[in-house]
């Protein structure tokens, strides 16, 4: 059955939603809109073709949506006032999970979406393609800078230098 | 990403760093990496992002649905099932907006009837749901009972919609004075403790069918409808998104 598939794919939306506005709440709004619009939408999804791909393709437009709307109402950051995750202290790469956090939020929506759609969710770069709408070679220019500001973020560095070498 | 040029570019970094190379291209990737320090320098680094991303946000893949998510897929489970399929789509994605935006197209209606309906089910959810001892008058033990007097009472068989697919289960009910006549009230409760009730009034005449309905007050949303003689407000501390998926299953189990 078709919804089971959809089910099937909640938690690993709910994922991405989080990582990508860090706020549970937001996030969860985020996946439940999505979730009513794809319900609504269902029959335009063709079988045979990547359900996955079309939800974070409908998650992405609600998301823009979104982001145009808070930035005409008023040009606030869209992780203002985001409650910070819980990070357990667990092992020694904690402090290094906290600075991605921080990271992640410097970094433009763009590349964003595209290091958390290929890091975290493990879509093709063709299916990230096919969900952000852009081409191809966009995904991989979006990827390679998006990678390098986390490095360069993480690294402690404000310029292009080298990873400390541990 | 394997353009398979001779030298691997920074494309294949990346798809080495996500798996996505074929094994030739793959070793040509790690003969590069021997001798580019900087290169490899970088891909430890983007394999090490990608394993924190999921050391961070993996978790949230084992928690439970959310309730809204959990209704919409009960409700759309539902539908997919429902002879009245299409019909049924269509109704309650219009019928809110047709509530909301075109509240005032309706003029023609009774308008005290159908204002009378949501004003006496809220008041009568307010009345009740903080009550600690006495909720209902027949509790959900007898709904059998419940059901055979109620329906007396009101001279039409009623039905006693079950929302559990919602986690709320039903306390029981009671019978109340309505602007027409007797009135009923269905009380429901979630582990939370949320209460909901579904207020069923009859009317002196049958006036059809109106759209969906939403009104709001101290924090009570109200959905109301009527159909032929029998006014239905479902009313409860919720969004109005969920309510109207919680009362898409009364409207099924109804049967109207």
């Amino acid at each position: 059955m078709p919804l089971d598939d959809l089910e099937e794919q909640i938690p690993s939306l709910r994922r991405y939603a989080l990582a990508l506005v860090r706020d549970r709440v937001r996030a969860d709004d985020l996946v439940q809109d999505t979730l009513e619009r794809a319900l609504r939408k269902f029959s335009l999804w063709r079988r045979g073709s990547n359900l996955r791909t079309w939800l974070f393709a409908i998650m992405h437009n609600l998301f823009m949506n979104q982001l145009r709307r808070e930035r005409t109402a008023a040009e606030t950051s869209l992780t203002e006032g985001a409650p910070e995750l819980s990070v357990a202290p667990s092992d020694e790469h904690a402090l290094d999970v906290r600075d991605l956090v921080a990271a992640l939020d410097q970094l433009p929506v763009e590349y964003r979406e595209v290091v958390l759609l290929v890091g975290l969710e493990e879509l093709s770069y063709r299916e990230v393609a096919r969900a952000l709408g852009i081409p191809l070679g966009t995904v991989m220019s979006r990827l390679s800078r998006g990678r390098e500001r986390l490095r360069t973020a993480l690294a402690g560095d404000t310029g292009p230098q080298l990873r400390r070498v541990k | 990403m394997s353009e398979s040029g001779p030298v691997p570019g920074e494309d294949d970094l990346h798809a080495y760093v996500d798996g996505r190379l074929d094994p030739a291209r793959r070793a040509q990737v790690v003969a590069r990496l021997r001798v580019d320090a900087d290169a490899a320098a970088r891909v430890e680094a983007y394999r090490r992002q990608n394993q924190a991303l999921h050391g961070l946000f993996d978790p949230v893949l084992d928690d439970p649905l959310p309730g809204p998510v959990r209704a919409s897929l009960s409700g759309a489970r539902r539908r997919t099932w429902s002879a009245a399929r299409a019909a049924a789509v269509a109704w309650f994605v219009l019928a809110p907006l047709v509530g909301w935006f075109g509240r005032e197209w309706f003029v023609d209606e009774p308008a005290a009837q159908v204002t009378v309906l949501p004003r006496d089910a809220v008041l009568a959810h307010a009345v009740y749901t903080p009550e600690v001892l006495h909720p209902v008058e027949v509790d959900a033990e007898r709904e059998e009972h419940l059901v055979q007097w109620l329906s007396k009472r009101l001279q039409t068989p009623l039905r006693v919609p079950d929302f559990g697919a919602f986690g709320y289960g039903l306390m029981g009910g009671r019978l109340l004075p309505g602007a027409d006549g007797p009135a009923a009230q269905f009380m429901y409760q979630d582990a939370q403790g949320t209460r909901l009730t579904l207020y069923v009034s009859v009317r002196q005449a049958d006036t059809g069918q109106t759209a969906f309905r939403f009104t709001e007050q101290d924090g009570v949303t109200v959905l109301y409808w009527i159909d032929g003689r029998l006014g239905y407000a479902l009313s409860g501390p919720l969004t109005r998104s969920y309510l109207l998926t919680i009362a898409e299953a009364a409207y099924h189990q109804l049967g109207l």
